[in-house]
């Protein structure tokens, strides 16, 4: 298949999904590349075929209208597809992608990544014991397959997804150990402004509240998982107070659910140029990008939690607007919506995210003993000994130690390495950026990236000089 | 760092050419000072497939990399040295020709270079494509891990108490009674100046209005993730293409000079799909289990070169007091040892081998 289209849109979250709808409202031909089996991202995610009858939650009600609307539409959607890389081809973009594992090329106009974000875990010993999963990944667990992370939970970590995965686990049935939260009631009252503007995401946390105390949950703010222990799976999870550094409660569970915020996923908008900043209020590192989601580079797009962790709500306002912009710079008529209710529900968004801001006290749980790079098994202890010989940055010690070279390609270490460097050299985090992104976006097999091919066809250039 | 503002030289370009002349001229004496824009060895040096093969050497340069290898043998494990022998592979008649046709020239300038049975190939390599037309080896060949580079001479630096600075990029040279640096940290004077920037060479010279020639290639490199073993030994292909060996983790590195997009003024190079792919193709014609194999990374490196793809390494022409030291063709196997006859030659005597200089007709066949 080699095809052309107006505009290929990457990930069918709510921000790409309402792009896609936009856009194809205007007449344009879309292609819209997700990985998952459907659409809605994350938060909208979709459950399993398998699952006949599940209780509505206002996420799956969104996603479904979505995926209806999507579905209804003239949208070119390709589900379970991974765009492995994207490249300027004279004046059009040339998207390489795996579907049903064929390896297909096709072209667009104009690109719109709406990558959304991934989660980040502050590293603590024991983190890597079998049975700990992120605070997302167990929201994924849930809404797609309605399993649990095991018998027993403890829940811990940033922001409001501790109290709906908790109130999820009971409502699935399982226990909830105790509720570890860095964030203080303080940090709530601060935030509680921002949360007025969006009444019905207020009452639904208040929902969940109020279950979790009935239920006489344990919640313990301001303290953290300080330990994870057990050998090949988690026995119990050691909890501290973090202002007071005291030891808190020991919990008896099999699993954990940790998790700090989100980080915006923006490997795919840094490869194609996209100048990146340092904004923690978004989440890190995120792209320079207008709120309709215009970016330096020559018609390529963005939208969504990739360009700063705003939430779900904002994404999809975000996408509408850049569905329109993109249309409008295609010579097609979109009305121009207002960017108010994008700035009022990013204002909740941002509200949220800065409830993950990591603590100094939480990041001085992590200890040289503590693994950083999962895949290459670094300890912070390695990781210093490599700044303190003098790597400089998270390039340098990518090189000289391996860390990001792994599958994940740095996604699980970048974040806390270039904060141990900052901390080492007396440097702001803005100075030290993410180690340099590196295509394939998605590990690929190397005979689907290479293609069908006849040797004879290779095209072999002229051999070097004798 | 030293306080000190004044050296004796001072060196553009942390690589390994760079570094080598360092070390050099700090034994013999010097006070030098070692500049780079970004991180040491993480341009052409650190981004290379690492490969330290006799077999795609060019002839004239042969005795150079003979010294080279053993050079890299001597780092070892500080720079993941492995000498593992290389096989060379032809697929077809034509290229069968030219693999003897040029192995035997390399063979006869020094290299011990076999040609081998099939048979034999079979039983060293057996999970190679069974459609091998000839091949030859050689025992020398082997690898080197090239992101180590960096680290590896940070290292030599320091224990050798040659002060450098990284993210000091130089933006004016003044002549006169010595050179003043004007860098992004600052001001730095120096009697003599060594140019090694790799494919930057030709803006740094530009700065002196000297025009030097300089090309750059986009070479691409590629990994997969951790597999099983697949291959024991470095193995190429007839026309230089295909570069690719298993490091001791398991992961498979494929090289060959498939040129990517960019320039070194436009800052990094990027990959070009429509070359990686034949590369990889060649790969998996190769060893045909590599399809299974997930391609986790694919990057470029800036290779530079001058029309007659010799060395510059010399006085820079019409500015006393400055050298320049680049464009080697297997830099990286030669890097080691051509630093240290640059570094003699700045010394002020006589290298082990000629150097190459940079003021010569690069359109006439002089070398």
């Amino acid at each position: 298949m080699s095809d052309h289209f107006d505009i290929a849109i990457v990930g069918a979250g709510p921000a790409g999904g309402n792009a896609a709808l936009t856009a194809a409202q205007s007449g344009l031909r879309v292609v819209l590349l997700d990985e998952q089996p459907a659409a809605g991202g994350q938060v909208w995610r979709g459950k399993s075929p398998s699952i006949l009858s599940a209780p509505m939650t206002p996420e799956t009600k969104a996603g479904n209208d979505l995926r209806h609307a999507i579905d209804q539409s003239q949208i070119n959607h390709m589900s379970g597809t991974r765009v492995w890389d994207i490249r300027r081809d004279g004046d059009k973009w040339s998207l390489q992608i795996l579907c049903d594992a064929q390896s297909l090329q096709i072209t667009a106009t104009s690109v719109i990544l709406a990558t959304g974000a991934r989660e980040y875990v502050q590293p603590v010993t024991g983190w890597t014991t079998p049975g700990v999963i992120g605070l997302a990944g167990a929201t994924a667990l849930f809404k797609q397959s309605l399993s649990l992370p095991g018998d027993k939970t403890v829940v811990s970590g940033t922001g409001p997804l501790v109290f709906f995965v908790a109130s999820e686990i009971r409502r699935l049935g399982g226990t909830v150990a105790a509720i570890v939260t860095p964030n203080t009631r303080a940090d709530w009252a601060r935030a509680l402004p921002s949360m007025l503007q969006h009444p019905k995401l207020l009452a639904r946390g208040g929902v969940w509240m109020a279950d979790l105390m009935l239920a006489g949950v344990p919640i313990l703010w301001g303290h953290a998982v300080s330990k994870v222990c057990g050998d090949d799976h988690v026995t119990s999870v050691q909890t501290q107070a973090l202002e007071s550094d005291k030891q808190g409660p020991i919990f008896e569970a099999d699993s954990l659910c940790l998790g700090h915020g989100l980080i915006p996923q923006i490997e795919a908008a840094q490869m194609l140029g996209v100048p990146i900043h340092h904004d923690p209020a978004l989440g890190g590192w995120v792209p320079d990008v207008s709120p309709d989601g215009v970016t330096p580079v020559k018609n390529l797009y963005l939208c969504g939690d990739g360009c700063g962790i705003r939430g779900a709500l904002a994404a999809g306002l975000q996408g509408t607007l850049t569905g329109a912009r993109v249309a409008r710079d295609l010579g097609k008529t979109a009305p121009a919506p207002s960017i108010r209710a994008w700035q009022r529900a990013a204002g909740f968004g941002k509200a949220m995210t800065g409830l993950s801001i990591v603590k100094p006290k939480l990041e001085a749980l992590t200890s040289d003993d503590t693994i950083l790079c999962r895949c290459e098994s670094l300890k912070r202890s390695d990781i210093r000994a490599e700044i303190t010989t003098g790597a400089k940055s998270t390039n340098a010690v990518k090189s000289g130690r391996r860390a990001g070279m792994g599958p994940c390609g740095g996604k699980y270490c970048q974040t806390v390495i270039a904060a141990l460097i900052a901390k080492e050299t007396g440097k702001p985090i803005g100075a030290i950026p993410p180690s340099t992104p590196r295509p394939p976006l998605r590990p690929v097999p190397l005979g689907q990236a290479a293609g069908d091919f006849h040797y004879d066809d290779l095209p072999i250039p002229k051999p070097a000089p004798l | 760092m030293t306080d000190q503002t004044h050296y004796d030289i001072a060196i553009i370009g942390g690589g390994i050419m760079g570094c080598s002349t360092a070390l050099r001229l700090a034994s013999g004496g010097m006070s030098a000072i070692v500049l780079d824009q970004g991180d040491l060895g993480q341009g052409a040096s650190g981004v290379n497939a690492g490969t330290l093969s006799l077999q795609i050497k060019r002839v004239k340069l042969m005795p150079y990399a003979l010294k080279g290898h053993h050079l890299w043998e001597e780092m070892g494990d500080a720079v993941g040295f492995a000498k593992t022998g290389g096989y060379t592979l032809a697929f077809n008649a034509r290229e069968a020709e030219m693999l003897h046709e040029r192995q035997t020239m390399k063979a006869k300038a020094g290299a011990p270079i076999e040609f081998v049975s099939n048979n034999r190939l079979r039983a060293a390599e057996p999970n190679l494509t069974q459609k091998v037309q000839a091949a030859s080896f050689c025992p020398e060949d082997g690898y080197a891990n090239s992101s180590l580079t960096g680290q590896y001479y940070r290292g030599r630096l320091q224990d050798a108490g040659i002060p450098y600075r990284e993210g000091c990029k130089v933006t004016a040279i003044d002549q006169g009674a010595a050179f003043t640096l004007h860098t992004a940290q600052g001001k730095i004077t120096a009697t003599r100046i060594l140019l090694a920037a790799g494919a930057w060479l030709k803006p740094l010279a530009a700065l002196l209005d000297v025009d030097l020639p300089v090309n750059a290639r986009v070479n691409t490199v590629s990994v997969t993730e951790r597999m099983p073993p697949l291959m024991s030994s470095v193995i190429g292909h007839a026309t230089g293409l295909l570069t690719m060996k298993q490091k001791a983790n398991g992961t498979v590195l494929v090289g060959g000079g498939w040129q990517g997009l960019g320039t070194p003024q436009d800052g990094r190079g990027t990959v070009n799909t429509a070359t990686v792919k034949p590369n990889l193709a060649l790969a998996q014609y190769a060893v045909p289990a590599l399809a299974k194999a997930r391609v986790t990374r694919s990057w470029t490196g800036f290779e530079a070169n001058v029309p007659d793809f010799y060395p510059l390494a010399g006085a820079l022409p019409n500015v006393p007091n400055a050298f320049v030291l680049g464009c080697v063709r297997g830099g990286y196997t030669i890097g080691p040892y051509i630093g240290q006859l640059m570094g003699d030659s700045i010394l002020g005597r006589e290298p082990e081998m000629p150097l190459f200089d940079p003021g010569r007709d690069f359109e006439k066949d002089t070398i």
